[in-house]
């Protein structure tokens, strides 16, 4: 049957030519293709349109990649293509801050030689715990890095719909029921059973606009480590956009997933639009679930371009839907620093915790915070009871 | 009586028949479904229609549907099959009290297909008959954990349920499926590929005039056309949540029962004071609450 192999063929070459489209389109969805095809009337354009939507593409983001790319293939003749369609290649600067040192810092600390193998010893360890993250030579950013990936923000926990076994808690009728056929209709003891505790989802909003270019990395980095050690995990960051990135954040390395992060997001070191871009994650993630009994982390230092008004009717939303909203800002640390940008001020009547960013330390602690350990975030201290209030009001 | 399903063109027909306007792409997507025996993923804003397609096609296939409602804890129990403790405890207190020695009958007995419970999933199997599917719809999957997707996609992947101490059930044929999700979270690939995937939109004014007229047949044109407008113009604003079908249908019943024939000044109160059946936020009826009036004319 020529006529059925041309058309896996042409389906074939459409495929490629979606794939390079970005619409992940595998062997066995093209499968599922050619079968819906042959069900329908394939010389018409549309049913052939149908038979490979239905079947390739899985998300509503494909779908506009997939209309394009039907539209530029079956635009001329039906002959598969001859020459490979380039994948789409974008250069972009790289997210992760290079191996190149900071001039400003070469001449600090002089008793050691920059290239030193990255072994510290525990002093010099306390020292770069509270170092400012943007004031790092090469050798200590590796350091930091990896005890980056060490933290472990293990978060706040929620009650599950699931039970598990247990000695006490409520009686649980079908093991008790079960025992009791075991043992020819005896009731021996009660089976008890406790709902199964989980933990709450995080959602991290990493603001990675150019005023928050040195610390953007270090956050990213933690956002790493929380998604590997966390499954449901989100991750976010803002710039003149907003982009998803847990995707990206999969990997097993961090400085891989860093990489392919830095591919995902076409707006580093632009400026920031916060209030319409948390409007953006709320339209689009936020209300939809994402955010409802979330953790969420924001991490940036309220610098807003646009109108600050927004930004906080967006918090004020965003408190609704979350369990605790934290804010770090990385200036916090620094001394002398109140919040008076506009956006951090708007922002701030609807954030539970105010913490810093700025170093080592303050990512430990803001793991700490995270986790809802409120001891250990008191040191930085609750600023504001504005939630409350507002919620009394 | 089951009507006539063997191209797009019919099932469009007979979707239409049993008050489901169905657009081609949905007929496609239904068509697949049925040909190839797959089920139907179906995303889309809340309220396009989704639910509703599988009503819809249990009536044109005079079937009976079957409706899982997922959420969070959901498990084997509740979604496929459960035995009945109290009813075998009795039988096995009956047996006892007759003097029934042989453990090894009692035991057989016990574990009967009469004291097992069916729940969703196992019933679309079991009442998916060779003349006759049945229509399982798996509403908002996306609300259930990954633990529920596991063991709805071993179902979903070769129409069988294993129970231990009963054997494999297995359906005569496999019941057509209808998956929904809100997408609040992302459903998992593996899920998906078994699946044809159809996004929803919001229809275009016209059809969804047609299926207000069609619901709601004691609507007059003017008024379906009027909600249809202020439907659509709401939907294009940048609402916290933008009303679906069902909201139009909704609030036309709302302004019928107020006895509003239109969205004409006169009518603007009522259609202020039934809002609430149209917008569920307070924000989102400030908005709209003063631009009705110009929405609802053609334009």
């Amino acid at each position: 049957m020529t006529g059925a192999s041309d058309l896996t063929r042409t389906l074939v070459g459409f495929a490629r030519t979606l794939r390079a489209a970005g619409v992940p389109a595998s062997v066995d969805r093209l499968h599922q293709t050619v079968t819906a095809a042959s069900h329908l009337d394939v010389a018409r354009r549309r049913d052939l349109y149908w038979a490979g939507r239905l079947t390739l593409c899985a998300g509503p983001d494909d779908l506009e990649r997939y209309d394009r790319a039907f539209a530029a293939y079956f635009a001329g003749e039906q002959a598969p293509p001859v020459r490979r369609v380039p994948p789409v290649q974008v250069v972009r600067p790289v997210a992760v801050p290079g191996p190149e040192r900071d001039p400003r810092n070469d001449d600090r600390d002089d008793p050691d030689d920059p290239d030193r193998p990255p072994a510290a010893t525990s002093s010099e360890l306390e020292v770069l715990r509270h170092r400012d993250l943007a004031a790092l030579t090469t050798a200590e950013r590796d350091v930091v890095r990896r005890l980056i990936a060490a933290i472990d923000p293990v978060g706040e926990t929620r009650l599950s719909r699931r039970h598990r076994p247990s000695s006490s808690g409520v009686v649980d009728p079908r093991r008790t029921v079960r025992a009791m056929l075991r043992r020819g209709g005896e009731p021996v003891r009660l089976e008890r059973r406790v709902r199964r505790v989980r933990p709450r989802r995080l959602v991290l909003i990493v603001d990675v606009s150019g005023s928050m270019q040195p610390y953007a990395d270090a956050f990213l980095r933690f956002a790493h480590a929380a998604a590997r050690r966390r499954a449901g995990t989100e991750v976010f960051t803002v710039g003149t956009r907003l982009t998803r990135v847990t995707r990206e954040m999969r990997g097993r390395d961090p400085s891989t997933a860093l990489l392919a992060v830095s591919g995902a997001v076409p707006d580093w070191s632009g400026g920031t639009r916060l209030g319409e871009l948390m409007k953006a994650f709320l339209d689009r993630w936020g209300q939809r679930g994402v955010a409802r009994g979330a953790v969420v982390v924001v991490a940036s230092d309220g610098w807003e371009r646009g109108d600050a008004g927004l930004l906080g009717e967006q918090m004020q939303r965003l408190s609704r839907l979350a369990h605790r909203v934290v804010w770090v800002n990385p200036h916090r640390g620094q001394p002398g620093y109140a919040p008076m940008t506009a956006g951090m001020l708007a922002a701030l009547p609807s954030v539970d915790d105010f913490v810093d960013g700025h170093s080592l330390a303050a990512l430990e602690r803001l793991a700490a915070v995270v986790a809802g350990n409120r001891a250990t975030s008191s040191i930085t201290s609750r600023t504001t009871s504005g939630r409350t209030e507002r919620r009394r009001a | 009586m089951i009507a006539d399903v063997s191209s797009p063109a019919r099932l469009t027909a007979g979707l239409d028949a049993q008050g489901y306007l169905a657009d081609e792409g949905v007929s496609t997507a239904a068509y697949l479904a049925l040909t190839m025996g797959r089920p139907l993923f179906c995303e889309g804003d809340a309220g396009v229609g989704k639910t509703a397609l599988a009503g819809a096609l249990a009536g044109v296939l005079d079937a009976p549907l079957i409706r899982l409602q997922c959420y969070e804890g959901l498990d084997a129990a509740q979604a496929l099959y459960d035995w009945d403790f109290p009813r075998q405890l009795l039988h096995l207190r009956a047996a006892e009290a007759a003097g029934v020695a042989d453990a090894d009958r009692l035991e057989a007995e016990l574990y009967d297909r009469r004291f097992l419970i069916a729940r969703p999933l196992l019933r679309a199997l079991e009442e998916s008959t060779r003349t006759r599917p049945a229509v399982l719809l798996v509403d908002e999957v996306d609300r259930a954990d990954d633990e529920f997707e596991a063991f709805l996609l071993e179902v979903l992947s070769d129409f069988t349920i294993t129970v231990p101490e009963l054997g494999t059930i297995r359906a005569e044929r496999p019941p057509v499926v209808v998956v929904t999700s809100n997408r609040t979270r992302e459903v998992h690939d593996a899920l998906k590929r078994r699946c044809l995937y159809h996004w929803l939109e919001h229809p275009d004014l016209e059809r969804e005039v047609a299926i207000i007229r069609r619901r709601l047949p004691q609507a007059t044109a003017t008024l379906a056309e009027a909600v249809a407008r202020v439907a659509r113009a709401a939907r294009a604003e940048d609402l916290l949540k933008p009303p679906g079908i069902a909201e139009s249908l909704d609030w036309t019943e709302a302004l019928l029962a107020l006895g509003a024939d239109g969205l004409g000044d006169a009518d603007l109160d009522r259609a202020c004071a039934s809002l609430g059946a149209f917008l569920k936020y307070r924000e989102d009826q400030e908005r709209v609450a003063g631009r009705i009036a110009e929405w609802a004319v053609a334009g």
